[in-house]
């Protein structure tokens, strides 16, 4: 996802948001976002102009730029080689490319043992 | 290198081949003689090749994670996929921090009493190693204390000890006099029980913007100092017990249990 796909929401490089973020589509970030986000059920991209300082809930979790705050992703979380995450992640599956940087905890949540 | 322990990944590749290996790495040494500098190309190359060497403190240590469960693991070394990877597979919670790397911080520079250039390691605690006491039954230093700032290593050592259970363990690798001064900083993936691949660090283009610390070079780590064994045991006088592992390719492991 290197690019934004078509029928997403997206957040271009020049724009700057304060506050609480929410929505029920998949949505991409290129610019500034200071708050929470809040997008159950469905998938958030960082861009790699991205830069975002908030708590994020999602299904999915993907990261090229900057991201400082916690990550709760039902699904899947993938931090590209660009990415710069500090905070902790919360999600079924990660994945982290040669090069990303990441300061926080991992705590994989796994649904056979949730169910049990 | 396969003499000092050390094998790389394409070399192994390479030895079945028989005598095509040992004419191509007599040219490739002979070539290497001649060439001043190498390109850019060549440098990252060179930094994106793993070396692959044996650990009996990791052998050691490996067997408590294979074995306890939902243990709580603390990486210091530079952000790893595969050990990220290795511990979440089998059930372990694992925190990831880079400290060699956060003490590039331009702003943690401060003055001494003589005027002198020193990091505050008051500020760097501050905002590095936060944790609750006994949080950790791992804690994996790999080499930092050979590449860390002067000023930071007892302090960052203390708090270490406060951050471990007792009875954790503390794994760190210490290069031996003979290592030289331009020994090269690795970053650590696990790859099998006492199996490490070792990757040169490259510092990441934000540190080397901000100009980065004392303890840089211009696009990695230097040896800050070498440690003989009273050094270690004295940084490490709190801990319960210490075992050294002496390796072939200058390292001196450590093991040491709170």
């Amino acid at each position: 996802m290197s690019a934004p796909a078509s029928g997403l929401a997206q957040l271009g490089k020049s724009v700057i948001i304060k506050g609480e973020l929410s929505g029920s589509e998949d949505m991409y970030i290129d610019g500034k976002v200071d708050g929470s986000i809040m997008l159950k059920g469905n998938n958030l991209t960082v861009g790699p102009n991205g830069q975002v300082k908030a708590s994020i809930e999602a299904k999915g979790v993907v990261v090229q730029g900057k991201l400082d705050g916690n990550v709760q992703a039902s699904e899947r979380v993938e931090l590209r080689k660009s990415a710069v995450v500090n905070g902790d992640i919360t999600t079924q599956r990660i994945s982290i490319e040669e090069g990303a940087f990441f300061k926080g905890k991992v705590d994989i949540h796994r649904t056979d043992v949730a169910t049990k | 290198m396969a003499s000092r322990g050390y094998q790389t990944a394409g070399a192994r590749k390479k030895l079945s081949r028989g005598d095509e290996f040992r004419m191509s790495s007599v040219s490739q040494n002979f070539m290497k003689f001649f060439r001043s500098s190498s390109s850019p190309e060549t440098t990252q190359a060179q930094n994106l090749q793993k070396l692959t060497r044996r650990s009996s403190g990791l052998g050691e240590l490996s067997r408590n994670w294979e074995s306890a469960e939902a243990m709580c693991v603390l990486d210091l070394g530079s952000t790893s996929p595969s050990n990220i990877r290795l511990f979440t597979e089998r059930g372990h919670r694992i925190y990831s921090e880079d400290l060699l790397t956060a003490s590039t911080d331009p702003d943690l520079v401060t003055k001494d009493e003589q005027g002198i250039d020193v990091l505050d390691s008051r500020k760097f605690l501050a905002e590095n190693l936060v944790y609750p006491a006994a949080q950790f039954d791992v804690i994996l230093c790999w080499n930092l204390p050979d590449y860390l700032d002067e000023g930071l290593v007892k302090p960052v050592v203390g708090r270490l000890w406060s951050v471990l259970k007792p009875g954790g363990m503390l794994l760190a690798f210490f290069h031996t006099r003979d290592a030289g001064p331009d020994s090269p900083c690795h970053r650590f993936h696990i790859v099998g029980p006492d199996t490490l691949e070792m990757q040169k660090i490259e510092l990441r283009r934000e540190a080397r913007r901000a100009g980065a610390g004392a303890n840089t070079i211009s696009d990695g780590f230097q040896l800050q100092r070498v440690f003989n064994n009273r050094h270690i045991e004295n940084l490490f006088r709190d801990f319960a017990s210490i075992k050294f592992f002496l390796a072939r390719d200058n390292i001196r492991e450590v093991l040491v249990v709170r």
